[in-house]
């Protein structure tokens, strides 16, 4: 289980210095919950039967809560003293219930007080998400 | 471009505490005033990943008519089958993070929409969605680019059957209709009677396939037709394994044979191992009974001797 730790100094960190990993069980709730969360009521996020329907095998994690939990990994990370300036993701196979999603991250980049932190996501399928994301840092 | 739609409700800790419940966010500057106050935020913030939240039009429903510019491409996406929906890029760009009483409008353009494109999905269109959002004194706080593909869903398994059933005790569906015209309707209604029918000209006698309104010799409209021997070669074939579609069996033979009347059509060729199958081979006309309404020609090798 990961915790938010504090921030790390932009001057410290490194590139290509790893985040610690985060595992996401992807629970039913926690796929209805954050599609709720986020306002979402498309029926393939809730509703398994017209999920079916409409060609997929369950229920999926919609978009938004993707960008929830991308952010999340790098905020729990980057500690509350961060500000994010961009979250650019990319979305691969879907997030089915009943399997994890473990996302990793490195350090690719250091730009005026901001680092870029590649992401990924990846489920028992393949890549749920990849992405950068640009994280301002205190000194 | 549509003009700017207010969000229901201006930036709140409920809706932001829903969220990061929801996503197991424990970083206190959403949630803790104390902590916000210390950190380099100085007051509580939404999550900035929450983003379009704001803007969700939830279950609100939609306005009657005179909908945005993405309503009606969702509208006429719909209309010609392309159903179902899924994200696949979000780009966001923050300006500032959000404070508790900001409230957000979003201004959509959309920036493109693909040609139908080939994907795992099935067919379908990717469209390319950007969002402008502002605050109360019409300050820009973030953007996003947001593309999904609007995409035709392959027919489930048994659908219209009702019920989840066991593995394998479904109806196969039934093959596909033929689109039927005036032109070609003879055809198929030869072939539910067992005969192999081929348009003829009636001014200049020559034949054609596929069926057509006007001779291409003689640009005549007049046309009759004749019943052919039935007999022919493979002018040329393909063996289909993939994608495949429940009615077919697989691997599929599709043949284009040459009839001795010297037309070509296409066709399944059965009774032969796909491997054994080669260009000249002789085969003979039959008929299959798909079901009570379709009765199609294929083709099988000629019995040797």
């Amino acid at each position: 289980m990961s915790t938010v730790t504090g921030t790390p100094s932009y001057d410290r960190v490194q590139v290509g210095q790893e985040l610690p990993e985060l595992t996401v069980p992807l629970t039913r709730t926690l796929i209805v919950a954050t599609a709720i969360a986020s306002r979402d009521y498309q029926d393939v996020h809730h509703d398994p039967e017209l999920a079916r329907e409409r060609g997929s095998k369950d229920i999926f994690m919609n978009i938004l809560s993707t960008n929830g939990f991308v952010g999340r990994f790098v905020t729990d990370w980057a500690g509350p003293d961060a500000v994010l300036k961009r979250v650019a993701i990319r979305l691969g196979v879907p997030n089915y219930p009943g399997d994890s999603m473990r996302l990793t991250g490195v350090v690719r980049a250091k730009v005026d007080g901001a680092v870029e932190v590649e992401v990924r996501g990846a489920n028992s399928l393949g890549d749920h998400v990849s992405g950068t994301v640009t994280v301002a840092l205190p000194r | 471009m549509g003009p700017p739609e207010p969000a229901p409700d201006p930036v709140n800790q409920a809706m932001i505490r829903h969220w990061v419940e929801a996503v197991g966010d424990r970083n206190p500057v959403y949630v803790d005033a104390e902590a916000a106050a210390a950190s380099v935020h100085g007051q509580v913030v939404a999550p900035p990943v929450m983003l379009q939240a704001w803007a969700m039009r939830g279950l609100r429903p939609r306005p009657p008519a005179g909908g945005t510019a993405q309503d009606e491409l969702m509208a006429l996406l719909d209309e010609a089958g392309f159903t179902s929906v899924v994200a696949t890029n979000c780009e966001q760009d923050y300006d500032r993070y959000l404070h508790i009483g900001d409230h957000l409008s979003a201004a959509a353009v959309i920036e493109s929409v693909s040609d139908e494109k080939g994907t795992a999905l099935g067919p379908g269109h990717f469209v390319t969605t950007r969002i402008t959002y502002t605050d109360q004194h019409g300050e820009r706080v973030a953007s996003m680019l947001f593309r999904i593909l609007k995409f035709r869903p392959p027919q489930p398994a048994g659908a219209g059957s009702g019920g989840k059933g066991e593995e394998g005790a479904q109806p196969r569906p039934r093959r596909p209709r033929p689109a039927l015209t005036q032109d070609n309707a003879f055809f198929f209604e030869g072939a539910h009677q067992g005969r192999l029918l081929i348009q003829r000209c009636a001014s200049c006698l020559r034949l054609r396939h596929p069926p057509r309104p006007m001779c291409p010799h003689c640009r005549s409209l007049e046309w009759d037709t004749v019943e052919a021997g039935g007999r022919g070669s493979v002018y040329s074939y393909v063996i289909n394994h993939h994608p495949q579609v429940p009615a077919f069996d697989y691997p599929l033979v599709i043949a284009l044979v040459e009839l001795e009347e010297g037309t070509r059509l296409v066709s399944d060729l059965v009774g032969v191992d796909p491997g054994e199958v080669q260009v000249g081979m002789a085969v003979e006309v039959d008929f299959v009974a798909f079901d009570d309404e379709l009765t199609l020609p294929v083709f099988r090798p000629v019995a040797a001797g």
